[in-house]
């Protein structure tokens, strides 16, 4: 039996409140590392672990904790990013919503690892329900003596406090998120100095995905050797998966690090197959900013190897012929579906969601929306295919923060693995674009 | 961006909104106050029918102590704050790829058609507000929509549209749990 360290107790009726909570074993990680353990000790777990930030950029974790600068007499402060925006990531919103106490747990242990007497967790405003059974959560936790001054009589004081959004997807970029947080628009710094040396009130800073937090306790628990026991290689410890499109079960699955691919899509267990009987034709497996993959580069790499659900399976290949893990949005399209509209709808999306900073993005992102809107519509041109790959590549790489490269991506992704449904879409659009409308032809093959 | 009108402060939060407002302030340290700006906009939205007028944001940067167009630009920046007024209900509802999977694109294409509006545009009756929105994290249980703070899931066929709009008729504005 796969082991489960987010969800083990996740169903069960009342978890999501303290008493519940406490009595499977919530909690004991602030007990044994606010009076058993020095803060460092904490970070040498979490380093040991091999946990990987869960939001999509997979950096270690222990690694960007030891970077945190702590000057005398300076406050430093752990932010947690629940921000969870980028599409088809649910996996946050609902361990939130059904264990808030997890993660509430997960700050107080981190917070102390860090040294920080003031934490906050940024949730995105659509999620104000979400921030209402937290703050529930908080202030059970406050009532018990588990926040506030001298936690479990250890002489460690830490007020938590949840902050709201309100709705921008570049505010879970970590210092789009810092800017918002001091009252501001979402405009990504530019990087140096880091969070780490000046992040939050010019102070500090350590960001981390809600999933990364939650991992902690565990770890604290068990010892960072045993989380590292888990899972293959460099990708250490259980991932939540969010799942969804023509699958028959979407929802949230926790799994141990390398389960195969083929058997996450179609097993009872998981993903359970592609719905009303369909062929599986495409996935995206990290999150819209990931490159897509059709059947044959999701299923195996290049070289003909199973892929794994891994850090370094899924990149095996480059962008050439893999992708990312990234924050393990699973995305699943069948065969009706048309992956010119979704390319279009994705460009949409970084369209409206670029802060305007950096002109490459500003402009690019409007470009690419509106010749893929021309080319879904019937009315592409012969070279339309070939400027969508120019403008994506002066994105790429000449922007503040990775909104740029999140929206080239996709775009050039679906044209190297689909570039014949693009083409089909310009030469018969008559056909592309009548109600119903399904292509049938041929699937390209990756060439280098 | 239109131009901002002389304002009258004549915009009054309740004693429920400026208790929150309070604790949201006490989340920061001493002269740190303007981090409860956008918590304090949720707030001025759901006291004052749904939106924020130059006036209610005046108001708010005076609470701040902070300059209007500190306010205004935030408010201009983040895509939940309406600017003009909605109607009762504002649908937002999920349009990016992940639902459109399960069927937004329909859904949004029934709703225009049954509600008689576009993108954006309010009911004559004054009842609903249509307007798309990204990702909700909610990809699992689409399609689906935002009414202030409540999700509605799974709305994958025109039955459970229509008994969605059905009682979003006779529902009155949700109230946010600390103007109960």
């Amino acid at each position: 039996m796969a082991i489960k360290i987010l969800t083990e107790h996740i169903n069960v009726p009342g978890i999501e409140t303290l008493e519940v909570y406490r009595k499977h074993g919530g909690y004991r990680s602030v007990e044994k590392a606010l009076k058993t353990m020095t803060p460092d000790e904490v970070v040498e777990e979490v380093k040991t672990s091999g946990l990987r930030g869960r939001g999509g950029a997979g950096f270690p974790t222990g690694m960007k904790w030891s970077f945190l600068a702590k000057p005398e007499g300076v406050p430093r402060y752990l932010v947690c990013n629940a921000d969870e925006s980028e599409p088809g990531t649910f996996k946050d919103r609902w361990f939130m919503e059904h264990n808030p106490h997890a993660l509430v747990e997960g700050m107080i242990t981190s917070s102390y690892a860090l040294g920080a007497n003031t934490s906050y967790i940024y949730i995105r405003g659509e999620l104000l329900f979400v921030l209402r059974i937290l703050e529930k959560a908080i202030a059970e936790a406050y009532a018990a003596g588990l926040l506030g001054k001298n936690i479990l009589g250890s002489g460690y004081d830490l007020d938590l406090h949840v902050a709201p959004g309100g709705g921008a997807y570049i505010c879970g970029e970590e210092t789009a998120l810092l800017e918002s947080l001091e009252g501001k628009r979402g405009n990504p710094r530019n990087k140096p100095p880091f969070p780490a040396v000046k992040g939050l009130f010019a102070s500090p800073t350590v960001v981390n995905n809600v999933e990364t937090i939650a991992s902690v306790p565990w770890i604290v628990n068990n010892s960072g050797a045993e989380y590292a026991k888990i899972g293959v290689g460099r990708s250490t410890g259980t991932k939540l998966i969010s799942a969804s499109g023509n699958i028959n079960k979407p929802g949230v699955y926790e799994i141990e690090l390398g389960v195969p691919v083929e058997e996450f899509i179609y097993s009872d267990q998981y993903c359970g197959g592609i719905w009303k009987g369909r062929e599986l034709k495409a996935v995206v497996p990290g999150g819209s900013s990931v490159p897509i993959l059709p059947k044959n580069l999701i299923l195996k790499t290049a070289a003909g190897e199973d892929r794994l659900m891994t850090y370094e399976s899924l990149s095996d290949g480059g962008f050439v012929s893999g992708s990312m893990l990234g924050s393990g949005a699973f995305i699943v399209f069948d065969e009706e579906q048309c992956i010119v509209r979704n390319t279009w709808n994705y460009a949409r999306f970084y369209h409206h969601e670029s802060c305007g900073q950096c002109s490459p993005c500003r402009e690019g992102t409007g470009w690419m929306e509106r010749v893929l809107h021309r080319i879904e519509h019937g009315h592409g041109h012969q070279q339309d295919i070939d400027l969508l790959v120019s403008v994506a590549k002066q994105i790429e790489g000449n922007t503040i923060c990775p909104l740029g490269d999140a929206a080239a991506w996709p775009v050039a992704a679906a044209i190297r693995h689909f570039r014949h449904e693009f083409e089909w879409h310009i030469n018969h659009p008559k056909e592309a674009t009548a109600p119903g409308a399904v292509y049938r032809g041929q699937l390209d093959a990756v060439t280098a | 961006m239109h131009k901002m009108a002389e304002t009258t402060n004549e915009v009054k939060f309740s004693e429920a909104a400026m208790a929150e407002i309070q604790r949201y302030i006490n989340h920061y340290p001493e002269g740190r106050q303007k981090s409860a700006l956008l918590p304090i906009l949720h707030i001025a939205q759901a006291e004052f029918g749904g939106w924020v007028s130059p006036e209610v944001m005046d108001e708010i940067a005076r609470i701040l102590n902070i300059k209007p167009i500190e306010v205004y630009e935030v408010a201009t920046f983040y895509t939940m704050f309406n600017l003009k007024p909605v109607g009762r209900h504002v649908l937002e509802v999920c349009r990016t790829g992940p639902c459109c999977l399960r069927g937004a694109d329909q859904m949004i294409d029934m709703l225009k058609q049954k509600l008689g509006i576009e993108e954006g545009e309010t009911t004559a009756d004054g009842m609903f507000t249509l307007k798309p929105v990204e990702c909700l994290a909610s990809c699992g249980t689409g399609p689906m929509l935002q009414v202030r703070e409540t999700f509605y899931e799974n709305l994958d066929s025109e039955e459970r549209l229509d008994a969605f709009l059905e009682m979003m008729r006779q529902k009155e504005v949700e109230t946010p749990v600390w103007k109960k």
